[in-house]
């Protein structure tokens, strides 16, 4: 491929291969202050042209890799940093195997996590992200990586992903942690944001599970906290997880751990100052 | 040097892992040609960078996986079909219920099965009761595969979301050659257990017709491979060359066989029957670039050459005539 980028988020490199160079140039400077990658990656992404014509004639990107969807549609160029991000996510999705891969964002504070899962647009990503700001070590806003071997949580701290109305939250942030803004996106508008540093500096440091919340957003939901059994925990981490089956008794072993070994509530909040404050609270009932 | 050339050089002789000096590049294209799995279990004694053997690690747990998947919907269908036909086994789940070598970090797609013709009828009705569904409801697709083809459409099972070809034979009907289906069928071997797989010499001869006559050749390094392994599994049985010519004289699969042969004594050094083998050809060039043509990106390259292969396939597969009107139907669509 004539352009290409190593990158090390967590435990996994990636190698990018794109037949452009403004996909790589974009993802360059969302990733600038990384940690090199290894010198041996996990996985390979291509961006390229869907058919030859197409790396010049209304370029289109096609998301490909070691792992494909054979029907995925191709994105203008003009979004090749979100076929780059979609490209990562879909190795990640189909192709770990070490790993029980929850969908789900994750903090840390004194050396234990705090797992937010949930349904697309229930707000974990963007909890995650407030949280990152807000005297929490950020893990993560879209995978965390439950090791088998050892119960620990792995932070995987990509570039966080800013959907819509959470875009205005994140307004004062430093320009240089802000990726451009892409409009018109299957997901609607997006814009990156790079983790804190020290989210960056401590990735590899992995924190013991010690609450599972599942948030839940809406403006005319009354705040709330309720206590969520294993069972039903248990089977919403099955939903919630892409690698659940194909490690089969790691992953049993690994989940049933999980839920018997740490509480889970679920939150109602309207707001993300509601959010904020119902987190720390439940994070203050577990001692 | 070629990427894949090194990996098929790698896959015959594990020591030679240490010519590998780029093993991103190295292992995306093993994944790509389905032989991550393969490379893991013929690396598993070699000194590798930590980060690799880390990689083929998961390979092997997931190889493990997806033979428990394979065997137990074998299991499966197997139970639906008790008492309704004898059904044998094909490719990589008959390896795996063999425990054969080939099945070794083997990746295994749909479940295939082998039927009698005559008993195609029965077989779907139990098939259709036992939970799998019909993938494609095309009036043409169906009218393709139950006129021309060597097996029904491919059946899923709405539960397990697996996929079953059943097939009547080893080549659509229309191919120029036909493999004697009855006698596949009557010299199948019983495995403990009660499944079935195809006699050894079969076995070879269908993933002969597998790497040539049907497809483009693509993923034919590792289709290879599987015939790289048979052939050392079962060469050390009394007679077995000459049984392999004299089956692949009755299966219409001579000539095929013996480029097979050549193909893998070139790219992963197997002792073959140089008789039965015979002498090299300019074509087997020909099939040695085209197996070998996936770049270290995993891209699948060469596409004018690609194309001459996937013409060539469906020209194998039915006469030209056919295959035009074919192909305009498949372009209107």
């Amino acid at each position: 491929m004539r352009h290409r980028l190593d990158l090390r988020i967590g435990p996994v490199s990636y190698r990018i291969g794109s037949a452009w160079p403004e996909p790589l140039a974009e993802l360059r400077r969302l990733y600038r202050n990384y940690p090199a990658a290894e010198a041996v990656c996990d996985f390979t992404v291509r961006l390229e042209p869907e058919r030859p014509w197409r790396r010049y004639l209304r370029p289109s990107v096609a998301i490909r890799g070691d792992y494909t969807l054979p029907d995925a549609a191709p994105l203008p160029l003009t979004l090749g940093l979100l076929a780059a991000e979609m490209g990562m996510n879909l190795q990640m999705a189909l192709g770990q195997k070490r790993y029980l891969l929850l969908h789900a964002g994750s903090v840390e504070r004194d050396g234990r996590a705090l797992i937010l899962t949930g349904h697309s647009g229930a707000g974990k990503s963007t909890l995650a992200a407030l949280l990152g700001e807000r005297g929490w070590r950020f893990m993560g806003d879209e995978f965390a990586l439950l090791d088998p071997a050892t119960g620990l949580l792995h932070a995987f701290p990509r570039a966080i992903s800013l959907k819509n109305a959470a875009l205005a939250l994140f307004d004062g942030a430093d320009p240089a942690r802000l990726g451009p803004v892409l409009r018109g996106t299957p997901k609607g508008t997006i814009r990156h944001l790079q983790p804190p540093a020290e989210a960056i500096a401590r990735m590899d440091q992995p924190a013991r599970p010690a609450l599972i919340l599942f948030p839940r957003f809406g403006r005319d939901l009354d705040p709330a906290t309720r206590p969520v059994g294993a069972a039903e925990v248990f089977v919403r981490l099955t939903q919630a997880s892409t690698n659940y089956v194909a490690l089969g008794a790691r992953g049993f072993d690994s989940l049933t751990s999980l839920v018997t070994t740490v509480p889970a509530r679920a939150i109602d909040y309207r707001s993300s100052e509601e959010a904020v404050a119902l987190v720390e609270s439940a994070w203050a009932e577990l001692r | 040097m070629n990427g894949a050339r090194l990996l098929a050089g790698v896959l015959a002789e594990p020591a030679r892992a240490r010519e590998v000096t780029d093993w991103t590049a190295f292992l995306c294209l093993a994944r790509a040609e389905s032989l991550l799995g393969s490379l893991a279990f013929r690396l598993a004694d070699q000194p590798l960078p930590p980060k690799v053997a880390a990689i083929l690690a998961d390979a092997q747990a997931d190889a493990g996986y997806a033979r428990t998947q394979a065997l137990w919907e074998a299991e499966m269908a197997c139970r639906a079909l008790a008492g309704v036909a004898p059904a044998v086994l094909l490719k990589g789940t008959a390896y795996a219920a063999a425990g054969l070598d080939a099945s070794a970090g083997r990746s295994i797609g749909d479940l295939d099965i082998l039927v009698s013709r005559t008993a195609l009828p029965q077989v779907e009705r139990a098939l259709l009761a036992a939970g799998w569904e019909w993938v494609k409801e095309n009036a043409y697709d169906d009218h393709y595969y139950r006129t021309w083809m060597h097996e029904l459409p491919p059946l899923i099972h709405r539960e397990r979301d697996r996929m079953i070809d059943v097939h009547h034979t080893i080549l659509p009907l229309t191919a120029r050659r036909t493999p004697d289906a009855a006698a596949l069928l009557a010299d199948s071997i019983a495995l403990p257990g009660g499944l079935r797989v195809l006699a050894p010499e079969d076995m070879v001869l269908h993933a002969v017709a597998h790497l040539f006559a049907d497809g483009d050749l693509a993923g034919g390094l590792r289709n290879l491979w599987d015939i790289d392994r048979l052939l050392r599994q079962f060469a050390g049985q009394d007679g077995f060359w000459e049984r392999l010519g004299a089956r692949g004289r009755l299966h219409q699969l001579l000539p095929h066989a013996r480029r097979a042969l050549r193909l893998a004594a070139r790219l992963y050094a197997t002792p073959v029957d140089r008789r039965l083998a015979g002498r090299g050809d300019p074509a087997d060039l020909l099939y040695e670039r085209r197996l070998l043509a996936r770049d270290g990106w995993g891209r699948a390259g060469r596409s004018l050459e690609r194309f001459g292969f996937y013409l060539r396939s469906h020209l194998l597969r039915m006469p030209p005539r056919m295959l035009a009107a074919h192909l305009w139907k498949k372009a209107r669509r």
